[in-house]
């Protein structure tokens, strides 16, 4: 028998069952069909400025930094602002993201590179995919257009994220997301990202920017 | 270590951990950090008590139909290109590894945090085979410098202080400027960080392990603060996942409601860091990302606990609060539990996995003082399956002969009521006499265990028993009279 096999028919041994019973076949089948949402929290049931402003504060709670931004064309200037702010050089590194990478980037000093990071960038630049209020969580989904590694390589890990796409719940948020890829279907990777990295491995104090970013910065979209 | 569990010598580990001073001193870290964190987070989120219950609803259901979601997810991750492995025991997942590491040419392999990894003693095998492990979560790799094994299941370098870790990274980095000034935790960070980078960079493979596999899609879900699981699993051409069978969940909107109880149980956060959902290697159009994927599925004699008395355990879902919340932990710190998982959880979990024969010490290193049980995410009842390890342990005649004589003569008094009353009555009236002056005893015959650590107090004032009796005649009357 191979271990699949095996493992499968302990299991089955062990639960007093064959596999091949119509209630459960069913209760399973129901459940990943319908995936019901659980025990709602209160705290993101909001209207949408509500939980826009939520996401915000919440954000800011696990160290991040947030600041509007009006529109789009304003994402370059609001940029600058932060690399200067930080002392940083006016590079960035940046993915193919229609939103972001056709903007015009002239106005600034700001040098772009583009594609994935190879670990030498100080800064880089990517859209998130929605945020959500009840922790501040930034969901960043992989492709071509927002490369992995833009996410965890920099040191300065700044983020689009569009007011409209700010949901309450997780749950609200993965509706979206099966809309988006169809049901069952998700990108390689989906990133929650809730601050910037730490660890408290040392004494069980926490220090900011332990593998990934030392700092996240977010830019809400407004329009 | 987790080759050769000193789990028989529980005993003489936590003597010698209650006697080692920088570990008494890191301890403080625990019982201070922890238990504080995780209540003010809890009591900012009014629903974290039934979603308790929803996380361990969830994990019920799970366990309850373990066989069609483990189908549906090994079928999920297959039609994203990804591969799955099954292993009955510690040994076979070890040789699909290293095969799936020989098969990419793998000279180092970077790894994510996974207790799974411990269990299974993989470090060693890829040692053996040539390979070069490299732990990347900061306590993990401080460990590692150290040869020793986590001495707790997320924090797996609280047993060490500042100081320590300071002379190890001196005598490890040697290529570093000796002069550097280490004296802040942040400079020791800042070095690994650095030390690390060009590691991960160069990995032939990264292996990580999962806290969830969600049956909906696929998916498996790493949790951590650092970012290190996910610079190991993105950077490499594979990446491998090493994962328990019961980590299964159903869908994504199960393994959020037990996301909002898991990083507030661990760390006292509201969610960790980075929360990573991976389904399959790079799709066609990517430019990062793995170009292999694959998971192991372990199952090392869990698929036998279900139908047990011992199914509640698979709910676990890794938090360490349990630990964190133990008197016992607190004590003797995780190394002297003797292998891979320790505190509550461990006490459970290990004689299920050694066998009572090797582990049966841990169940009795409880006081049953029920906080594990009180704190834990997915209300496993800790205290009551450490009993059944006592009564197992007992019915098999692995405790030792002393224990048994005193619990057997113990039990004669007990059966026999009037005699237990006249006896200890008895006893209590001939110690307080002998106290009488000093009102302790700095030692009593057969009880040096608690008088070599503090004095045994000269009872007064009548037994229990006959205290019980008259608070409850005079509340009776009370009630009368009013």
């Amino acid at each position: 028998m191979s271990a699949r096999e095996e493992i499968l028919s302990t299991i089955r041994r062990s639960l007093g069952v064959t596999g091949q019973e119509k209630p459960r076949l069913d209760t399973v089948t129901e459940r990943l069909a319908n995936a019901p949402r659980g025990l709602t929290v209160a705290r993101g049931q909001l209207p949408h400025e509500g939980q826009v402003a939520l996401f915000k504060e919440q954000a800011k709670a696990t160290l991040a930094s947030v600041v509007d931004v009006a529109s789009y064309q304003d994402v370059p200037a609001a940029v600058a602002d932060y690399l200067r702010q930080n002392n940083l050089p006016a590079q960035l590194r940046i993915g193919s993201d229609p939103r972001m990478a056709d903007l015009d980037w002239g106005k600034t000093a700001i040098e772009l590179s583009h594609g994935p990071s190879d670990g030498n960038d100080l800064a880089g630049l990517n859209h998130a995919f929605a945020g959500v209020a009840e922790t501040g969580t930034l969901v960043m989904t992989a492709s071509a257009e927002n490369p992995t590694t833009i996410n965890f390589l920099p040191d300065h890990a700044l983020v689009v994220v569009s007011a409209k796409d700010i949901t309450g719940d997780y749950e609200t948020m993965w509706s979206n997301l099966r809309a988006q890829y169809g049901k069952g279907q998700m990108p390689r990777v989906v990133n929650w990202v809730t601050g910037p990295s730490r660890s408290g491995d040392i004494e069980q104090v926490i220090l900011l920017g332990a593998h990934g970013p030392r700092r996240v910065h977010i830019m809400v979209v407004q329009d | 270590m987790s080759a050769h569990p000193t789990t028989k010598r529980f005993i003489a580990n936590a003597t010698e951990a209650l006697a080692d001073p920088q570990l008494q001193r890191a301890m403080t870290n625990v019982r201070s950090g922890f238990i504080d964190k995780r209540a003010a987070v809890a009591a900012k989120l009014p629903e974290f008590e039934a979603l308790r219950d929803s996380a361990r609803d969830i994990k019920n259901h799970a366990l309850a139909h373990l066989d069609l979601y483990l189908e549906k997810y090994e079928a999920n991750v297959t039609a994203a290109g990804g591969h799955v492995h099954w292993a009955r025991t510690a040994e076979e997942a070890r040789k699909i590894i290293l095969g799936i590491c020989h098969d990419a040419g793998a000279k180092t392999v970077t790894k994510g945090k996974s207790m799974i990894s411990e269990e299974i003693a993989l470090n060693a095998a890829l040692e053996a085979a040539g390979i070069v492990p490299v732990e990347t979560d900061l306590g993990e790799y401080i460990i590692q410098l150290r040869d020793e094994a986590p001495s707790h299941i997320i924090a797996p370098a609280v047993h060490l202080n500042a100081s320590q870790v300071e002379s190890d990274f001196r005598r490890v980095h040697t290529h570093l400027d000796a002069g550097r000034d280490l004296s802040e935790p942040v400079q020791l960070l800042t070095e690994a960080r650095q030390v690390l980078r060009s590691k991960f960079l160069a990995a032939d493979v990264g292996i990580t392990g999962a806290n969830f596999l969600v049956a909906e899609t696929g998916s498996s879900i790493i949790v951590t603060n650092e970012g290190n699981g996910d610079l190991t699993q993105t950077l490499p051409k594979t990446h491998i996942v090493i994962a328990s069978l019961e980590k299964i969940v159903p869908t994504l909107e199960d393994v959020s409601q037990i996301l909002r109880v898991l990083a507030r149980s661990a760390t006292g956060q509201e969610m960790s860091v980075y929360t990573t959902f991976s389904t399959g290697p790079r799709r066609a159009a990517d430019l990062d990302g793995p170009e292999n994927y694959h998971v192991v599925i372990l199952d090392n004699g869990r698929s036998s606990m279900l139908g047990t008395a011992f199914q509640d355990m698979l709910r676990c879902i890794r938090c360490g609060a349990c630990m964190n919340h133990c008197p016992v932990y607190h004590a003797v710190g995780g190394h002297a539990y003797g292998w891979v998982y320790p505190g509550p959880m461990g006490a459970v979990l290990t004689p299920t996995l050694l066998g009572v024969d090797k582990a049966g010490h841990l169940p009795n290193a409880s006081t049953f003082c029920g906080r594990c049980e009180s704190v834990c995410p997915v209300r496993i009842p800790l205290p009551k399956m450490m009993r059944h390890w006592r009564e197992a342990e007992f019915e098999r005649h692995l405790s030792p002969a002393t224990m048994r004589s005193g619990i057997k003569f113990w039990a004669f008094f007990a059966k026999r009521p009037a005699l237990y009353r006249f006896a200890t009555s008895l006893m209590m009236n001939v110690m307080g006499w002998l106290g009488r002056d000093k009102g302790c005893f700095s030692s009593v015959p057969l009880a040096s265990g608690w008088t070599d650590y503090r004095d045994f107090p000269a009872p007064q004032g009548g037994t229990f028993q006959s205290r019980y009796q008259a608070h409850r005649k005079s509340t009776q009357n009370n009630g009368r009279a009013a």
